[in-house]
C-alpha cells in the first residue's frame, strides 16, 4: 500500500467515523430510541467494513468469462446480506422492547425510568 | 465387607435409621444406642490385627487422577477410632438423660448429625491420604454446626458464626493450600512413615509449610485460631463433651501429629519447629491463665482444652521418640478425663441448673457422685496419679528431657500448677463451702440416672488407663520406626 | 446415509426446528412437548458425539458437504463436545421444570412464544459451539442473543424490561466487535475457518491488523461473557428474567462465551507470538482477580437472593477467566472444569430459588421477588429446597465433596505451578466472601424466626426433581471426577499442545 492520500483510505475513514459516531451515541443520549439510531449506525459501519475490501476497480462480477479478468470478492457481499438480517431483526426487536417501555413506565428516557424504579424501590424499603 | 468399611458404614446407616425412627423417641434412642455399640464392637475387632502389625486398606474410588478416598489404619488413627467409638457408646446414654432432662427441640436432627459426625471422625481416623483427611475434616466442622447452633438462638447464631469462620477460614486458607503444595511438590499426599516431602526442601520452605499446616488445622485450637472453641460451648453439653472435648478437638490434633509424623516425618523437620514449640507453650499457659479467670464453668473446661490441645502439639513438635508416645497417650487420658469434666458440669446444669463456678458452693453434699468424678477429671487434668493423664505427662516430659528442652520442661510444670489453680477451687468450693442461701430453697439431688451412669463410667476409665494403659502404650509404641 | 455421520449437523438442526413448528402449533402444552423433545434429542446427539470424539478424536462435518475451508465446518474436538453435553443436559433439566414455573410467571397465551425462543436459544448456544467457522459463530451468537433478550423480558417485574433493553444494547455492541474484529481477520487471511485461520495466521501475525482484530474479539466476547467491569447487564437481567430463564442462562449463555474466548485464543491465536506483544493474560489475570474480590464482595450486600446470586456468577467467572490466563494445562483444566463445574451448581441454585419465590407466592397470586425478609425462617417451611441451596452454595464457596473443590485444586496447583504464590492467597481469600454470602442466606432461612406460623410446604415434585438431580450432580462430580476432570484435561492438553 503505498502512501496514498486520504482519498486511498477513503473508505475506512467513512467506516471508523461511522463507527465511532455510532458507539458515541449509544454511549451518549439517554432516549432509547435514539440508542437504537446509533447502534445500526454502529452496525452499519461494519457492513462498509466488510464490503468496501472486497470490491477491487475495474473487477466485475465473478462469472468466469473470458472476456474479464478481475473479479471482486462475492463472499463478503454474502456475509454481510446475513448481518444486515442480524442487524435489523435486532433493531426491531429493540423498538418492540422501547414501545413496551414506553407502555409500562411512560417514558423513553432513560433517566426517568430509572427514576420511577427508584421511586418504587425507596417505597418497598420505607414499607418493610 | 470388611471391619474397616463396617466401621465406616455403620454410623453412616445408623443415621438413617435414626432419621426413619423420628416419630418414636424409644426406637431413635435404641438405634443410637445400638449403632453405637456395633460400632465400637467393630472398632475392636480391629484393634488386635493392628497390633499384630496390620494395615487394613480400602480404596474408595479416585478423585482426582492419583489421588483417592482411600483408608488405611496405623496406630494413632486406631487409637482415636476407638476412644471416639467407645466414648460414643457412654455419650449417647448421657445425650438421653441430658436431652430429656432439659425438653430440647429437635432432638431426631440432633442424633442424626451426632451420628454423621462419629461418621467424619472415623472417616479422619483412618484416612489414607491428606486428600481424604481433608475432605472429612471440612465435612465433620459442617455436621458439628447444626449442633453448635441447636438452641437456634441469637446466642447460637453468633457461636456458630465464629465456629464456622474460624474452622472453614483456617482450613482454607491454610490447610488447603498446605495439602495442595504437598501434592504439587511430593507427587503423593499418601501418609507413609518417615515423611513424604522431597529430601533437601530449603528450612524457610519447610517452616512455612509447617506453619500452613499448624494453623490450617485450626480444630487443634493453637492460638490465636482458638477462639471457636469457647464460642461453640454454646452448644448442648453432650456436643461438648463428645465433639469439644474428643472427637472434634482430637481430630484436630490427631491431624496434627499426624501431618508431622506421615508428612513431614521427624528426621525433616528436624530443627525447624521451635517456633511451634514456642507458640504452644505459649498457648498452653496463656489459655489457662484464662481459665483461671473463666467463671462459667464450661468456658473454664473449653480454655482448659485449648491449653491441653497445645499438649499434643508441643509433645510432637519436639520430635522426641518419646514425646510422640506421650502425645498418643494424652489424646487418649485428655479425652477421658475431659468428657468426665463436660459431664459433671452438665449433669450440675440439669440437676441444679447452675452454670458458673461461684454458684457452686456446696454442692458436693447434694451430687457427690457427680463432684466425686469431677475430682477425678480434675486430676486427670492436673496430671496427678492415680488418673490418666499422669502417664502421658510423664511420657511427655520425658521426651523433653530426652531433647535438653528445659523450657519445656518448665512450661509444664507451670501449667500444671496453673491447672490446679483452676480446678481444685472448684472442688473446695463443692464440698467445704456451704451451700448459699439460695441453694438451699432449691432442692434437688443427683442427675438423673443416664447421666450419672456415663459419668461413673468416664471416670471409672479415667482410673483404667493409669492402671492398665498397655493397649495404648502399645499402639503409641507402633507409631515409631522400629529401630 | 448414515445417522451416525450426521450428528453434528442433527445437534444444531433439531433444536432449530422445533422453534418454528412451537410457534406454528400455537399451543402451549404442544410447544412444550415439541421443544422439550428437540432439547432431548439435542441431549442424547450431545452424549453420541461425546462418545463419537472419544473414539475418533476431531470430528469435521462438512455442512452441504463443501470442503473446508470454502464450506461451513461443524468441528468437534473434546472441548465442543464437553460444552455441548453442558448445554444440552441444562436444558433437558431446565424445560422440564419449567412447565410449572411459567404457568404462574409468564401469560398463558405467550407460552408457546417462550418455547420456540427457548428453542432458538439453545439451538444457537450448540451452534456456537459446534460450528468452525468464524462469521458463524457471529450468526449463532445474534440467534442466541436476540431470543435471550425476548426470554428476559418475559419476567414478570416491568424493570425484566429495562434490563432486556440494556441486554441487548451491551449484546449487540459485544456482537459488533466480534464481528468488525473476524472481518480484520477475514481480511488479513482471506478465510473465516478457525483451523486455516490459524494456519494462516503465522504468516501475518505481527501485523497490526490481527493485533486489533485480536482486541476487538476479546473485548466483544468478554462483553458476552460477563467479565468484570463488563458485566453490568447480568445482574439485573439474571434477577429479572423468569426462573427457568435465569437457571439455563447461568449455566449455559456465559459458558458458551467462555468457550469462543478459549477457542480463539488457543486454537485460533495460540500458535502465533501475538500475546508477547499484546499483554492480554495479564490483564485478564488482573481483571479475573478484579471480579472474585469486587464482585463477591458485592453479592453478601445484596437483598435479592436472584441478584445475590447474580453477582457470585461474575465472581465465579473470574475464576475461569483466572485459569485461562496462565496458559497452562493446569490453568486450562481449572477453567474448563469450572465452567461445568459451576454450571451445574449455579443451574441447581436458581432453580431451587424458582421453586422458593413459587413458594412465596400467594395462592394464584405472582411470586414475589425473593428478598431477605420474605425469606425469614423459610428452611422449615421448604427444608428441601434450603438445603439444596446450601448444598450448591458449597460448591460455589468450594468445600471438598463438591464440585467447585475440584475446580479449586486445579486452579491452586496452577498457581503454584506458575509460581505465583501470592495468588493462591488471593483465590483462597476469595472463597472466604463465597462463605459469607452463602451463609447470609443460612442464617437468614435457618435461624431467623419466620414472621407467621407456617407448616411444611415444600415446592412440588416437579419443580423439586430435577433440581435435585443437579445439585445431586454437584456432589458426585465432586467424588468421581473421571468424566468433568478428564474431559476438561484432555481437551487441555490438546488445546495447549496446539499452542506450544
Amino acid at each position: 500500500m503505498s502512501s496514498g492520500g486520504v482519498l486511498e483510505h477513503f473508505t475506512y475513514i467513512v467506516t471508523v467515523f461511522l463507527m465511532v459516531a455510532g458507539l458515541y451515541v449509544v454511549i451518549a443520549r439517554g432516549n432509547l430510541i435514539k440508542k437504537l439510531v446509533g447502534l445500526s449506525v454502529f452496525q452499519t459501519s461494519v457492513y462498509l467494513l466488510y464490503i468496501a475490501p472486497g470490491k477491487l476497480i475495474g473487477g466485475t462480477a465473478p462469472i468466469l468469462s473470458p472476456h474479464y479478468t478481475v473479479y471482486s470478492n462475492p463472499l463478503p457481499h454474502v456475509l454481510i446480506l446475513t448481518a444486515i438480517v442480524v442487524g435489523v431483526a435486532t433493531l426491531a426487536l429493540g423498538l418492540a422492547l422501547a414501545v413496551r417501555i414506553k407502555e409500562t413506565y411512560g417514558s423513553i428516557e432513560e433517566d426517568e425510568i430509572t427514576a420511577a424504579d427508584n421511586a418504587v424501590q425507596d417505597a418497598e424499603d420505607a414499607r418493610s | 465387607m470388611t471391619a474397616l468399611s463396617l466401621a465406616l458404614a455403620i454410623p453412616l446407616l445408623g443415621a438413617i435409621g435414626i432419621a426413619l425412627a423420628g416419630r418414636r423417641p424409644n426406637l431413635r434412642e435404641g438405634v443410637t444406642l445400638a449403632t453405637a455399640g456395633l460400632l465400637f464392637a467393630t472398632v475392636l475387632r480391629l484393634l488386635d490385627p493392628v497390633l499384630a502389625g496390620e494395615r487394613p486398606q480400602l480404596t474408595l474410588f479416585e478423585i482426582l487422577p492419583g489421588l483417592s478416598i482411600a483408608f488405611r489404619i496405623e496406630p494413632l488413627g486406631m487409637l482415636f477410632g476407638l476412644v471416639a467409638s467407645g466414648l460414643w457408646i457412654v455419650n449417647s446414654v448421657y445425650s438421653i438423660g441430658y436431652m430429656r432432662g432439659n425438653d430440647e427441640q429437635h432432638q431426631t436432627r440432633f442424633y442424626v448429625c451426632f451420628a454423621l459426625s462419629l461418621a467424619a471422625a472415623l472417616a479422619i481416623a483412618f484416612a489414607a491420604n491428606l486428600l481424604t483427611l481433608f475432605l472429612f475434616y471440612e465435612a465433620l466442622t459442617l455436621l458439628t454446626y447444626p449442633l453448635v447452633t441447636h438452641a437456634g438462638s441469637d446466642k447460637a447464631r453468633a457461636g456458630g458464626r465464629t465456629y464456622l469462620a474460624i474452622l472453614m477460614g483456617t482450613s482454607i486458607l491454610f490447610l488447603l493450600p498446605a495439602v495442595i503444595y504437598v501434592w504439587h511438590v511430593a507427587g503423593t499426599t499418601d501418609f507413609t512413615a518417615g515423611g513424604i516431602l522431597p529430601a533437601g526442601m530449603d528450612s524457610g520452605t519447610l517452616t512455612l509449610l509447617l506453619a500452613l499446616f499448624m494453623f490450617g488445622i485450626g480444630k487443634a485450637a493453637l492460638m490465636p485460631f482458638h477462639r471457636w472453641l469457647p464460642a461453640a460451648m454454646v452448644a448442648p453439653t453432650p456436643v461438648s463433651a463428645l465433639l469439644h472435648a474428643v472427637a472434634v478437638v482430637k481430630a484436630g490434633v490427631f491431624s496434627v501429629v499426624k501431618v508431622i509424623v506421615y508428612v513431614f516425618g521427624l528426621d525433616q523437620l528436624a530443627g525447624a519447629t521451635d517456633w511451634l514449640v514456642a507458640i504452644s507453650g505459649f498457648t498452653i499457659v496463656a489459655a489457662s491463665v484464662v481459665a483461671l479467670n473463666a467463671d462459667n464453668l464450661k468456658r473454664r473446661l473449653a480454655y482448659s482444652t485449648v491449653s491441653q490441645l497445645s499438649y499434643v502439639i508441643l509433645a510432637a513438635a519436639i520430635l522426641a521418640p518419646l514425646s510422640i508416645i506421650g502425645a498418643a497417650l494424652h489424646i487418649a487420658a485428655h479425652a477421658f478425663g475431659k468428657i468426665t469434666l463436660f459431664f459433671a458440669a452438665g449433669a450440675i446444669y440439669t440437676a441444679a441448673h447452675k452454670t458458673e463456678v461461684s454458684q457452686l458452693d456446696g454442692i458436693g453434699r447434694r451430687m457427690p457422685w457427680t463432684m466425686v468424678a469431677f475430682g477425678i477429671g480434675a486430676l486427670s487434668m492436673i496430671g496427678l496419679p492415680p488418673a490418666a493423664g499422669f502417664i502421658s505427662k510423664w511420657y511427655l516430659i520425658s521426651g523433653a528431657m530426652s531433647q535438653e528442652a528445659w523450657a519445656v520442661v518448665v512450661v509444664m510444670l507451670l501449667s500444671t500448677l496453673l491447672s490446679a489453680a483452676y480446678f481444685l477451687p472448684v472442688l473446695w468450693r463443692a464440698f467445704f463451702r456451704p451451700l448459699s442461701a439460695e441453694a438451699q430453697q432449691h432442692c434437688h439431688g443427683e442427675a438423673p440416672l443416664p447421666m450419672l451412669l456415663a459419668l461413673t463410667c468416664t471416670a471409672a476409665g479415667t482410673l483404667a488407663l493409669f492402671f492398665f494403659p498397655d493397649a495404648p502404650l502399645a499402639l503409641a509404641r507402633q507409631l515409631l520406626p522400629t529401630p | 446415509m448414515n445417522l451416525v455421520e450426521h450428528l453434528p449437523a442433527l445437534q444444531v438442526v433439531l433444536p432449530l426446528l422445533s422453534a418454528p413448528l412451537a410457534v406454528l402449533l400455537r399451543h402451549g402444552g404442544i410447544a412444550f412437548a415439541v421443544v422439550t423433545a428437540g432439547a432431548w434429542a439435542a441431549f442424547a446427539t450431545a452424549i453420541g458425539l461425546w462418545l463419537q470424539v472419544g473414539e475418533v478424536g476431531v470430528i469435521s462435518y462438512h455442512i452441504g458437504s463443501w470442503a473446508p475451508p470454502w464450506g461451513i465446518e461443524y468441528r468437534v474436538d473434546r472441548l465442543a463436545s464437553f460444552v455441548l453435553l453442558l448445554v444440552a443436559g441444562t436444558a433437558a433439566i431446565v424445560l422440564p421444570w419449567s412447565r410449572a414455573s411459567i404457568e404462574r410467571e409468564i401469560p398463558r397465551e405467550l407460552h408457546y412464544l417462550y418455547y420456540a425462543m427457548f428453542g432458538l436459544c439453545l439451538a444457537g448456544l450448540l451452534g456456537i459451539t459446534i460450528t468452525g467457522d468464524a462469521f458463524n459463530i457471529f450468526v449463532f451468537l445474534e440467534i442466541s442473543s436476540l431470543a435471550t433478550y425476548v426470554l428476559i423480558a418475559l419476567g414478570r417485574d416491568r424493570r425484566a424490561l429495562t434490563a432486556a433493553y440494556r441486554y441487548l444494547i451491551m449484546g449487540t455492541i459485544g456482537a459488533t466487535f466480534y464481528v468488525i474484529g473476524v472481518g480484520f481477520l477475514y481480511l488479513m487471511t482471506g478465510t473465516l475457518n478457525l483451523v486455516d485461520m490459524a494456519e494462516r495466521l503465522r504468516d501475518v501475525e505481527s501485523s497490526r491488523p490481527v493485533l486489533v482484530a485480536l482486541a476487538f474479539i476479546t473485548v466483544g466476547v468478554s462483553l458476552k461473557l460477563a467479565l468484570f467491569p463488563l458485566h453490568q447487564w447480568l445482574p439485573n437481567a439474571y434477577t429479572y428474567a423468569p426462573s427457568a430463564v435465569t437457571a439455563f442462562l447461568a449455566a449455559t449463555a456465559t459458558k458458551v462465551s467462555i468457550y469462543v474466548l478459549i477457542r480463539f485464543w488457543f486454537s485460533v491465536f495460540g500458535e502465533t507470538l501475538i500475546f508477547e506483544r499484546l499483554p492480554l493474560p495479564e490483564i485478564l489475570l488482573l481483571l479475573s482477580l478484579a471480579a472474585m474480590f469486587a464482585a463477591s464482595f458485592i453479592a453478601i450486600f445484596q437483598d435479592n437472593l436472584k441478584r445475590l446470586f447474580a453477582y457470585s456468577s461474575v465472581g465465579q467467572i473470574g475464576y475461569i477467566t483466572l485459569g485461562m490466563s496462565f496458559d497452562s494445562v493446569s490453568g486450562l483444566t481449572a477453567a474448563i472444569v469450572h465452567l461445568f463445574n459451576h454450571g451445574i451448581a449455579k443451574a441447581a441454585i436458581f432453580l431451587l430459588i424458582g421453586g422458593l419465590v413459587l413458594g412465596l407466592a400467594k395462592p394464584g397470586g405472582a411470586p414475589p421477588a425473593p428478598t431477605f425478609d420474605r425469606l425469614a425462617g423459610l428452611a422449615r417451611r421448604m427444608p428441601l429446597t434450603c438445603f439444596g441451596i446450601v448444598i450448591a452454595g458449597l460448591s460455589l464457596i468450594g468445600v471438598p465433596g463438591t464440585a467447585g473443590f475440584i475446580s479449586k485444586w486445579y486452579l491452586i496447583l496452577a498457581a503454584m505451578e506458575a509460581g505465583q504464590f501470592w495468588l493462591v492467597g488471593a483465590i483462597l481469600l476469595s472463597s472466604l466472601l463465597a462463605i459469607a454470602y452463602v451463609w447470609r442466606f443460612v442464617e437468614v432461612a435457618y435461624f431467623r424466626p419466620a414472621p407467621e406460623a407456617a407448616g411444611r410446604q415444600e415446592a412440588s415434585l416437579g419443580l423439586l426433581l430435577p433440581a435435585w438431580l443437579l445439585v445431586i450432580a454437584t456432589l458426585w462430580f465432586g467424588l468421581d471426577t473421571s468424566f468433568s476432570v478428564g474431559s476438561a484435561a484432555e481437551a487441555a492438553r490438546f488445546l495447549v499442545k496446539v499452542g506450544g
